[in-house]
């Protein structure tokens, strides 16, 4: 099944609140999938500076100097924040692609998540209750986050399986459905120089949107090319560094409810991941239409 | 009048509590508070008893109902009224999906809009939606009556059998084997009282009918040898 949240804000004093709404959507959304969850917040940026959050399975000995010789490696300034099996490297701007060579070569077994001005990704298997938990998601800020429960239907339960996906800078991707040209797809977007890095047909959606925006195309163009070019069901929503975007494939079998607000625009697979947000009573709530894209923008 | 709690109480009680009332207790009118999107509400309720929800409910609010008359003061999640047998649901906000889905019978109103495959294989049930419908509604249709007053979206009534149609404004694309049909007197009758029973403030006379060309699924016996 998954449900996915997103919670994209127009009223600023609600960001210190961002991380702590995202997580009771979270939670809620937990029976529509168990094995593991995920989130994506886009918090402030530093001007000259990236962030890139990295994950390993034996954290202690991943990142115990990791900073240093990366700084190193970089002839940079890095400083690194640890949180629990994630960390959040700070470095100078227009090192993203060396860091990720650096990284490759320093710590072989680390996956990096996500990598940008402003995302940050933490994703891990297990309940959604307890990996919020485990990153603290309920302290976060920021202006504009995604989250995912998963339930597994095309690739292993893995922390590698859970969403968002990111294969862009400050892109991020989160899906409920299942693509069926994921393979062929997948070896098209490899040929043209896309990273792709897991067998889940999730990460082959939000390489092709960042595909299609490395080619020019808007994020409402490169979801309108969604319709065109991906078979399957799915229900996207998609965050770049100032928008968030929503679409749902023709069929439109997944459930999927939005709200708006002076304050917000929330999505959830349910209404009921929304009825803690202040004033949904008075909100407009509707169902997305079938191949039609939503995009919001700050 | 019973006023039931079901953030505090949980589901299972209230749906224990609605079940039991077979017609032999006086508490007949309920009250729902704090629903909030919450599934299963007043499902399989088999008695008269008058339920009121104030809020909006997610998946499957008042499935299968038998009697009972379910007013919802908000939207419905997926599978509103599905396999209704009889009695009356009543949903002041929009439906999501397949609402009123293999009915057998009872009225189903919507005030809002329903999305796609509303009345989807109805069997008997009526449903009457104020607002527009979505793609693929009543596909397999086999009996009862679909009455929208807005719009109808894509393939209206695919591969239907004998469930009517009746649709005010514009409908995007008929389904496979469904045509627009003549309005005879009889068919005005059934809309005028399906309409004012729904309290829906709309002429007869600005419908159009469709149905089944009756061409997919007949077996032609001319075409004995082919088989």
């Amino acid at each position: 099944m998954c449900g996915i949240v997103g919670l994209f804000l127009k009223d600023k004093s609600l960001e210190p609140k961002l991380g702590d709404m995202l997580t009771d959507m979270l939670i809620t959304m937990t029976d529509r999938g168990p094995d593991s969850a995920g989130i994506a917040i886009y918090g402030a940026d530093t001007a000259g500076r990236t962030k890139v959050t990295v994950q390993s399975d034996s954290p202690d000995e991943a990142f115990d100097g990791l900073d240093g010789v990366l700084a190193e490696a970089l002839s940079g300034d890095v400083s690194i924040r640890v949180i629990d099996t994630h960390a959040v490297l700070d470095l100078p701007a227009g090192k993203e692609e060396a860091a990720r060579s650096a990284l490759a070569e320093l710590r072989p077994g680390m996956r990096i998540m996500s990598a940008g001005d402003s995302i940050e990704i933490y994703k891990e298997v297990g309940l959604p209750e307890k990996v919020a938990e485990r990153f603290d998601v309920r302290g976060m800020s920021g202006s504009h986050g995604i989250g995912h429960t998963r339930m597994a239907t095309e690739s292993a339960v893995t922390t590698e399986g859970a969403h968002p996906f990111s294969t862009g800078s400050d892109q991020c991707l989160v899906h409920n459905g299942s693509l069926s040209n994921h393979n062929a797809l997948r070896r098209r977007l490899k040929r043209e120089g896309v990273r792709i890095e897991s067998q889940n047909d999730t990460e082959v959606g939000a390489a092709y949107l960042t595909w299609k925006m490395q080619n020019g195309s808007t994020l409402g163009e490169a979801l309108e090319g969604t319709l065109e070019d991906l078979d399957g069901f799915f229900n996207f929503v998609v965050g770049t560094k100032d928008g968030f975007g929503v679409v749902r494939d023709p069929i439109a079998c997944k459930p999927a409810v939005m709200a708006e607000t002076d304050q917000y625009v929330a999505f959830g697979s349910e209404y009921r991941a929304l009825v803690n947000l202040p004033g949904i009573e008075d909100a407009k709530v509707w169902e997305p239409e079938p191949a039609t894209v939503y995009f919001w923008n700050h | 009048m019973q006023t039931y709690d079901l953030e505090a109480n949980g589901l299972r009680g209230l749906n224990s509590a609605l079940q039991e009332l077979n017609g032999s207790s006086n508490k007949t009118a309920w009250e729902i508070v704090n629903p909030k999107g919450s599934h299963a509400i007043a499902v399989g309720l088999n008695s008269p008893v008058e339920v009121t929800v104030k809020g909006s409910t997610g998946y499957y609010c008042a499935g299968m109902n038998q009697q009972a008359t379910v007013k919802v003061e908000g939207s419905v999640g997926p599978g509103v009224a599905e396999n209704m047998m009889s009695g009356t649901v009543i949903v002041d906000g929009d439906a999501s999906q397949y609402a009123g889905a293999t009915g057998q019978g009872g009225l189903l109103v919507i005030k809002g809009n329903a999305s796609s495959r509303c009345g989807i294989s109805m069997k008997g049930i009526d449903i009457v939606v104020h607002g527009n419908i979505g793609h693929m509604c009543a596909f397999m249709g086999q009996a009862g009556n679909l009455v929208v007053l807005g719009d109808a979206g894509d393939a209206l009534g695919d591969s239907c059998y004998e469930a009517r149609f009746f649709v005010r404004g514009s409908v995007k694309s008929l389904g496979a084997d469904c045509i627009e049909k003549e309005m005879r007197p009889e068919h005005i009758e059934i809309l005028k009282d399906l309409l004012a029973r729904a309290g829906a403030d709309a002429k007869p006379e600005e419908f159009k009918r469709y149905g089944s060309a009756r061409q997919l699924y007949n077996f032609d016996v001319d075409n004995a040898q082919a088989y």
